[in-house]
């Protein structure tokens, strides 16, 4: 182990001399720097431009919070289909098609009166993609990633919300490769209303748990 | 030891603005960054953890002045290089870009609905066996550091260091940062939820029933003394 650290050890050295990274040899302004590094790969045959049209259609018209919204109504609605989320949120969601990157060992967490979820991850910007998509800014600010786990109830308020003092706050943090979803409690007044109804009432922020889900 | 990344906990980072759900990518370059990201790892030239490693050991000037896909953007590069796909000559845009011999791995369009959708599960079979149950307390390690590499990857927060707190649920077993992030292999071990009182992390916590969970390995875990 001794000769493997040290190797490791002297690969590491670059890292911390900034002026040698190669990052630093792109354009500067990130726009012209992502069109640099696309147009090399492009050119070397490693990337096909085709494929990166089809990635960002995915995020931007397949896979969304709508994804979870369905399950979240789906465990309002069936006490069967909630306990199997509950004990095993992988298999629930992958019967359901909603396996995938960054979602590939998922656990749900409910909201109840004596306790509310947040999910954060502080060290990166981990999230479950395949039920709510990409990240929002938001999730992946610095300010966020900072805050939350100290202060939840602040991070609570810059977003509207304010939690009765007999609620406690749990905060997860995503620092493996589990993701979590949020299941927020079913507001009042919504009896007989159907899943696409519901859907309409949960919102992407209601299942990171940085918002209630909304009254009808 | 510690890294730039590492700021769960740190004062002065101001408020948070809401965004709008429909909005996935604010500007097209971003979209482009993530995509480039994506397309560029199903080349085979490292893992998840090799990637975020790439990104957290961008120096911390950089780090905290880029946004958020400059630096996925830069730390892809960065790694580009390392792995030897890339030359610097090439990013510096020196000469022609020599065909490379990857180019049989580039992920095409009617590829990519079945990559996003066959993930890259991180649970794998572990002679370790687990040694806490759901219940048990534990404490995390004194100092947040990688044990096998000085200055090394590794996923337990400056904030949850040498704290106290409750096994919430056992994850089975799972590929160990520490050791994945610097290609000394998977050495999968058990993974755990562990919940800490938010007055075992903070000197002045919002509320005495709050909690943080964090999902931990069992060598960042030591039984109750």
């Amino acid at each position: 182990m001794d000769k493997v650290t040290a190797l490791l050890q002297s690969r590491a050295m670059p890292h911390d001399h900034s002026h040698d990274d190669p990052h630093a040899l792109l354009p500067s302004d990130p726009a012209l720097r992502v069109k640099a590094l696309e147009t090399l790969l492009t050119r070397k045959g490693l990337i096909d431009p085709a494929a990166l049209d089809e990635i960002i259609d995915t995020y931007e018209n397949r896979i969304g919070p709508r994804n979870g919204a369905r399950v979240v109504a789906r465990a309002w609605l069936d006490p069967a289909f909630r306990a199997a989320l509950l004990e095993d949120a992988t298999a629930v969601v992958s019967d359901l098609g909603f396996y995938g990157r960054q979602g590939e060992h998922m656990v749900a967490v409910e909201n109840t009166e004596a306790q509310h979820n947040m999910v954060v991850c502080t060290l990166c910007s981990c999230y479950p993609w395949p039920l709510l998509g990409i990240p929002p800014g938001w999730y992946k600010s610095d300010a966020y990633r900072a805050r939350v786990v100290r202060e939840p109830r602040k991070v609570l308020a810059d977003f509207g919300v304010t939690l009765p003092s007999e609620t406690a706050v749990r905060v997860w943090d995503s620092t493996a490769e589990v993701r979590y979803l949020v299941i927020p409690q079913r507001p009042a007044g919504t009896d007989g209303l159907d899943e696409e109804a519901l859907m309409a009432l949960i919102s992407r922020d209601s299942m990171i748990g940085t918002a209630l889900a909304s009254a009808p | 030891m510690t890294r730039v990344h590492d700021m769960g906990g740190r004062y002065g980072d101001g408020t948070i603005t809401p965004e709008p759900e429909d909005e996935v990518f604010h500007t097209d370059w971003h979209a482009r960054a993530l995509a480039v990201t994506l397309a560029a790892g199903s080349l085979g030239k490292w893992n998840i953890d090799v990637s975020r490693h790439a990104r957290e050991c961008l120096a911390p000037t950089d780090y905290a002045r880029f946004s958020y896909y400059e630096k996925w953007i830069s730390g892809l590069a960065n790694l580009l290089v390392e792995t030897g796909v890339l030359t610097r000559e090439e990013l510096a845009g020196q000469g022609d870009p020599a065909p490379s011999p990857l180019a049989d791995k580039k992920m095409t369009a009617d590829q990519v609905a079945g990559v996003l959708a066959k993930g890259g599960p991180a649970d794998r079979p572990s002679n370790t066996a687990p040694q806490f149950e759901v219940g048990d307390v534990v404490v995390t390690r004194k100092i947040a550091a990688n044990a096998l590499v000085n200055g090394g990857h590794t996923r337990l927060p400056v904030y949850a260091a040498g704290a106290r707190g409750r096994v919430l649920r056992l994850h089975g077993t799972h590929v160990l940062p520490d050791s994945s992030a610097h290609r000394l292999g998977d050495a999968a071990e058990p993974l755990y939820a562990v919940v800490f009182p938010a007055s075992e992390l903070w000197s002045h916590p919002e509320h005495p029933r709050d909690e943080v969970v964090l999902d931990l390995w069992q060598s960042y875990l030591e039984p109750e003394a």
